[in-house]
């Protein structure tokens, strides 16, 4: 493994405060306390871990860039000077390791491929929808959703865990990357663009594209399509 | 506004980016149309069960290699 340069880097952008009581965290951390050094990996390791699941399917690999991730935010924290997050800052140095162990080139998500929604219907096949011609209801619902039976999150978390961690498995890189963030995670959407250098604009699109087609996975795993008429 | 359209904007819809307009005509449409409400609902739904998938353990071998590469790199 190539001791590549791990340094995160803590440019912000407009609106991100980096909270006052991490300052004190911070402190703690490059003082050499351990005890704030565990607190900060249990908060983190777990996102940490499910987003380099997404950038390296093998269990070993994905292993082996959050370990070189906490290396980094290890010989890092010393430099570091609190102007972004801790969180932006540990998980750029992920993202930086992830991406060049893929060989891919940081970069922005180029305009083009994050264009937005067209009229198709994403993952719903058109089919689903009366055409455009239809007397009554163009474009609406002919096999609509059916209920999921489910009653709350936490029985479809369990119940379809598979499913989703599947569905999200196969979804494009940069789509599985804004799902894993700000719906796993629960980062919100400047986080996200901070970390992953992408617009909110984008950021939208393709949490819609991946929230579509994890929500039909789910649908189809369950069968849950019922005629509308 | 029509079914297939509603689901374009489910995302703006949730952010809260949607234009006003645009809500209201969604609004006014989910109120007639049990599908649309309900994959409004399971989106949500769907979220939140996304939000509930790290609820796991730490790692405790992980744990260790990281403490090691801290204590560590405090004797440098």
């Amino acid at each position: 493994m190539s001791r590549s340069d791990v340094a995160g880097d803590e440019r912000t952008s407009a609106g991100e405060n980096p909270r006052d009581d991490e300052s004190a965290l911070i402190a703690a951390l490059q003082a050499g306390d351990e005890a704030a050094f565990r607190t900060v990996f249990d908060q983190f390791d777990p996102t940490l871990r499910r987003l380099a699941r997404s950038y390296a399917r093998a269990d070993a690999v994905a292993e082996e860039i959050v370990q070189e991730t906490w290396l980094g935010v290890v010989r890092g924290i010393g430099r570091f000077e609190g102007r972004s997050s801790l969180k932006t800052w540990i998980f750029r140095i992920l993202v930086n390791v992830a991406r060049t162990r893929a060989g891919r080139e940081a970069r922005t998500i180029p305009f083009s491929s994050a264009a937005p929604p067209g009229e198709d219907s994403g993952p719903i096949d058109a089919d689903r929808f009366f055409g455009a011609d239809h007397g009554r209801w163009p474009g609406h619902w002919c096999q609509g959703p059916a209920a999921w039976g489910v009653p709350d999150e936490r029985a479809l978390a369990k119940e379809m865990r598979e499913e989703i961690l599947t569905a999200i498995d196969s979804l494009s890189g940069s789509q599985r990357e804004v799902i894993t963030l700000r719906d796993i995670g629960g980062w919100d959407s400047k986080e996200v663009c901070n970390a992953l250098g992408v617009s909110e604009v984008n950021q939208r699109v393709l949490l819609h594209r991946a929230r579509a087609r994890v929500r039909a996975a789910v649908e189809e795993s369950l069968g849950a399509i019922e005629q509308t008429t | 506004m029509q079914c297939k359209q509603l689901i374009q904007l489910v995302t703006d819809y949730l952010e809260g980016t949607i234009a006003e307009a645009e809500r209201e005509q969604m609004e006014a449409h989910m109120g007639e149309c049990k599908w649309c409400e309900r994959y409004i609902e399971q989106t949500r739904q769907m979220i939140d069960a996304l939000a509930e998938l790290d609820r796991q353990s730490g790692d405790s071998e992980a744990w260790a290699n990281a403490l090691a590469a801290f204590r560590e790199h405090q004797n440098r």
